[in-house]
């Protein structure tokens, strides 16, 4: 076939092609790191976002930049699911997979649902890559395959030299453009305009005429192959979603991270400190941040994770907005100068974007295991309110509540995102910033009077009604005082080491603490008030779970959904809300940590589900889990 | 508009907290002369903030009547960077000790050294950790007979100036707590450099290390110890001999004056020079070899990281106007349901 042919498919043998509707696609595009496949990803999800459908995307990429290409250390995946309703997760099972070589394909076939679609660059297997995925034969001359799936052997590489030959480019550049004419296929395969797309390539390289014109020819090149060739009998059109009306985008959690805190700083009439160290799966959020500027944001790269929260000590006392994002390793290593936040009681962010542990563990994969680190990785009684986001969306909200607790109760404030939320993304009505609620700031501005001990003195730590000491800035004429490590004595702020006041303090610092459950909202639930099984579940598990409880109910059993936000404290009706159901299970991608904290606050068997594979829950494996409990 | 600022004295400075140093510890020299040195730099008093980390020295912010930070062990570096950043309107003093500054906050004291961050250290050297009651420290020398090291100290030591050059630190000094003149003038002298000013002050420890600073404050002996550096000025030496220091090549030398040798071949201090091997070179003087030099090693302008952390900031609100966030939030590809 030439390449004429390809581009100007005439007569055209497509045009009788069958066209189907469906609710839901899953797709997954995957090869070697080096490949792309992130990029067309992210654009297969802006076409289908800008359309209309509901999406949700799941990266999947691995530890090391550029593993040794063509192993299957190497392979990098992207998975969305759009639809015409409403969805929580990426999905279960893949419809439509695209392996751009052997070694994507040995480690995602497994997900790939029988009968489903299946798209290969037949180019790449040839008998080095074959053997660097440990295929001892060809995988695509096993009859099994071809029953199993619609398998598509499109040699990619040769029709994409074609479709781009003349413009000077060597065979390197040539091969760059592969992944857009994949994509271009699967765009024919799912009815997408391709114009979001192509005005894209021409933003994105617009100083590199020749580059634009290879991006153009192979995204169409590979459009109009599925469109003439006869190995495609038949493609899919997925209608638009019937989502709240308003003005979205799509965001990720580490996006909605960085314009809450920014967005909450400016709620506050602050401006925002940010001091970070890079660490996967978090480095995005001082990345957006530090764009943010001429927000109000000062972003401070510090030498290590330790001076980066130690940094925000020093801008909280100063009177910031301060914040610091992380992940495991990095949150471990915060410990000593969190607990100063503590002792020091100022307003402070800690945002833990949770990856797999222990240890350097498993970096770019999600888990849900800092929940017990967050509440009490330090030494002492240290109390902290923990929130946890429940999807990308959820963390621009979540943060402008986290912001205002910080302030409100003076008090560092731990922000749990994870891997899957941070990179994951979906559509996001946006808000109007007069909408927003302004986060009320005061500072004391001259010294109480009236007040215990002597007149002359400001006393720093005399609590107000809800237990929060004031925050006096530096700078503040007759409020010089002095915080610290050191025990401090009750309203004076001195140092003080006596047995009683000791006490006293730790018990000043856990009531105030507490006492937040009166100024969050009540938990909520989703299905009976009442009934055989609640489902309890928190943070970046929302979707898997909402709809497996949700479809458990259309099957028409009784099982109810509670999905936590508020970590420390619990929502104040949680307690009598677990005791109206006969079970409860807790589903975590963790060995049942919040399960452990419910079984020890609230005294109830509650069961758990336990996933520790650095994957999301998958629907089905869920709705498996409450038959089973119903069953007993 | 200009406003009047009230007079202060060392007396305002003075917190209400009853010190609890060690009697006749060297903390108390060195606050004294802070006390007094702060009161004629015509900044009001609420603009100061004292930040320290752990140990003995690190108590010093209780009895300042400032703002105030006591830290986290080794982390005081990182604490001022935050405060200093958000507010370069502060006039931040770093206290720090030994270990504080140089084993458990090597790190942090590298890095704010090299970004020049506009503040003052004060290094209380002791050459061992006394709030832990008498083990080595980082400066401790070669066979040092401590609680933790018994058989003498096998841990070659650090030489805080050598560490402080290395990083490129703008400012760098050394004094004596008990040479009182010295430091207040060394004070005074950091108190106006534009960058990090890094001082360090040797300092007695006189319950488990009182012998360490004796050739340098012991009146006999302390003429031929110690050399005291003026810009410009040849290094001389010596309380009854007059002696120098000469570049043999490029190695140093100890020539008495006299008998054809003149100060004009001596190496002259120059503590301005952009380049820092002379500085580095004096860092290297140890007692007894060589006498140990105190006074301003090195300063020099370089851009300050908190004032440029701002310029930026400000040079893109110039450039952008204040961040729109609906603007942010439509920015990209939108899209409307209805």
């Amino acid at each position: 076939m030439s390449s004429t042919e390809v581009l100007n498919p005439q007569p055209s043998p497509g045009s009788d092609k069958r066209r189907e509707e469906r609710d839901s696609v899953v797709i997954r595009f995957c090869g070697d790191s080096g490949d792309g496949m992130q990029l067309v990803g992210t654009q297969f999800t802006n076409v289908s976002a800008s359309f209309g459908n509901d999406v949700s995307t799941l990266p999947d990429f691995p530890a090391e930049i550029r593993a040794p290409q063509g192993t299957l250390a190497g392979v990098s995946g992207f998975q969305l699911n759009f639809s015409s309703q409403d969805i929580f997760t990426p999905g279960d099972e893949v419809d439509t997979l695209v392996a751009m070589n052997p070694a994507a394909l040995k480690t995602n076939l497994a997900d790939l649902k029988r009968g489903g679609t299946l798209i290969v660059n037949l180019d790449e297997f040839d008998k080095g890559n074959l053997q660097k995925a440990g295929y001892e034969t060809n995988p695509l001359d096993d009859g099994d395959l071809v029953q199993k799936y619609h398998v598509h052997k499109v040699p990619m590489t040769r029709l994409n030299r074609d479709a781009v030959s003349g413009l000077g480019l060597s065979m390197k550049e040539q091969d760059r453009s592969r992944n857009l004419f994949a994509l271009g296929l699967v765009y024919w395969l799912y009815d997408r305009d391709r114009g979001v797309t192509e005005q894209w390539i021409q933003d994105k390289f617009k100083k590199n005429p020749t580059v634009v014109e290879a991006n153009l020819r192979a995204l169409r090149g590979g459009f109009n192959y599925g469109f003439s060739t006869e190995s495609f009998t038949t493609h899919y059109s997925v209608p638009k979603a019937r989502l709240a009306p308003g003005k979205y985008r799509k965001i990720t959690g580490n996006e909605a991270v960085a314009w809450g805190l920014a967005a909450a700083a400016r709620l506050a009439g602050k401006t925002l400190f940010f001091g970070g160290y890079p660490i996967t799966p978090a480095s995005d959020i001082l990345h957006s941040l530090s764009e943010m500027k001429h927000f109000g944001v000062r972003t401070f790269q510090a030498e290590d994770e330790i001076a980066a929260m130690a940094s925000v000590c020093g801008a909280a006392f100063a009177g910031e907005i301060a914040v610091t994002a992380s992940s495991g390793p990095g949150i471990c290593l915060k410990g000593e100068a969190m607990g100063l936040g503590v002792m020091t009681e100022l307003p402070m962010i800690i945002v833990n974007v949770q990856r797999g542990g222990p240890s350097t563990g498993l970096p770019t994969k999600t888990e849900q295991s800092d929940l017990l680190l967050s509440l009490f990785g330090r030494n002492g009684d240290s109390p902290i309110p923990v929130l946890a986001a429940s999807s990308p969306g959820d963390c621009f909200y979540l943060m402008l509540d986290a912001v205002r607790i910080a302030v409100e109760f003076m008090t560092p404030v731990v922000f749990l995102s994870d891997g899957y939320i941070a990179n994951g993304s979906e559509p996001w009505n946006i808000p109007k910033f007069s909408d927003l609620k302004k986060i009320e700031v005061t500072h004391p501005t001259g010294r109480p009077a009236g007040v215990e001990g002597s007149p002359d003195d400001f006393l720093p730590y005399l609590r107000d009604e809800k237990g929060a000491r004031p925050w006096a800035l530096p700078g503040t004429p007759g409020l010089e005082h002095r915080i610290g490590g050191l025990e401090k004595a009750d309203i004076t702020g001195n140092v003080d080491y006596s047995p009683g006041n000791h006490h006293k303090m730790v018990m000043n610092r856990m009531n105030k603490v507490a006492g937040i459950a009166n100024y969050i909202p009540l938990q909520t639930v989703e299905g009976p008030e009442s009934g055989d099984l609640l489902v309890i579940s928190w943070g970046g598990t929302y979707g898997a779970i909402r709809t497996a409880v949700l479809k458990s109910i259309a099957a028409g059993k009784s099982v109810a959904h509670a999905h936590l936000r508020y970590m420390n404290p619990f929502p104040r009706n949680l307690g009598d809300i677990v005791k109206k159901y006969r079970k409860v299970l807790i589903p975590e991608l963790n060995s049942g940590q919040l399960r452990l904290l419910i079984r020890g606050n609230f005294l109830v068997d509650a069961v758990g589900f336990n996933k520790i594979q650095g994957k999301p829950f998958l629907v089905s494996e869920v709705v498996r889990k409450i038959d089973e409990i119903l069953a007993n | 508009m200009t406003a009047t600022l009230p007079v202060l004295t060392p007396k305002d400075f003075a917190s209400d907290q009853e010190i609890r140093w060690c009697p006749r510890c060297g903390d108390y020299s060195i606050l004294a002369q802070v006390k007094k040195v702060l009161p004629t730099l015509g900044i009001p008093k609420e603009k100061f903030v004292f930040i320290s980390g752990i140990g003995c020295s690190s108590r010093f912010p209780y009895y300042v009547d400032t703002y105030g930070f006591h830290t986290i062990h080794g982390r005081a570096p990182a604490v001022a960077t935050g405060v200093k950043t958000a507010r370069p309107d502060l006039d931040v003093w770093v206290i720090t000790g030994d270990g504080d500054a140089l084993s458990i906050g090597g790190n942090h004291l590298m890095h704010m050294l090299r970004r020049n961050v506009n503040l003052k250290v004060i290094l209380f050297n002791n050459q061992i950790y006394g709030l832990t009651k008498g083990q080595y420290s980082p400066t401790s020398p070669l066979g040092a007979k401590t609680k933790s090291t018994p058989y003498g100290s096998i841990d070659n030591p650090l030489s805080p100036l050598a560490y402080a050059i290395g990083s490129e630190a703008t400012f760098v000094a050394r004094s004596v707590d008990v040479d009182i003149k010295h430091l207040t003038m060394v004070l005074e002298r950091a108190s106006k450099h534009q960058g990090t000013a890094f001082v360090e002050v040797y300092q007695d420890c006189n319950v488990f290390n009182h012998d360490a600073f004796l050739y340098a404050t012991d009146k006999e002996v302390k003429g031929d110890n110690l050399l005291y550096l003026e810009h410009g000025k040849p290094l001389v030496f010596g309380a009854k001999t007059k002696k120098g220091i000469r570049l043999n090549g490029a190695t140093p030398e100890v020539v008495e004056l006299g008998n054809g040798i003149t100060e004009d071949d001596l190496l002259f201090h120059d503590e301005k020079s952009a380049d820092p091997s002379l500085a580095f070179l004096l860092s290297r003087f140890k007692h007894p070899a060589f006498p140990e030099p105190v006074g301003i090693f090195r300063q020099v302008d370089a851009p300050i990281y908190d004032v440029e952390v701002n310029k930026q900031m400000q040079s893109e609100l110039a450039k952008k106007g204040q961040g729109d966030f609906d603007k942010l939030f439509n920015s990209g590809d939108t899209w409307v349901v209805e």
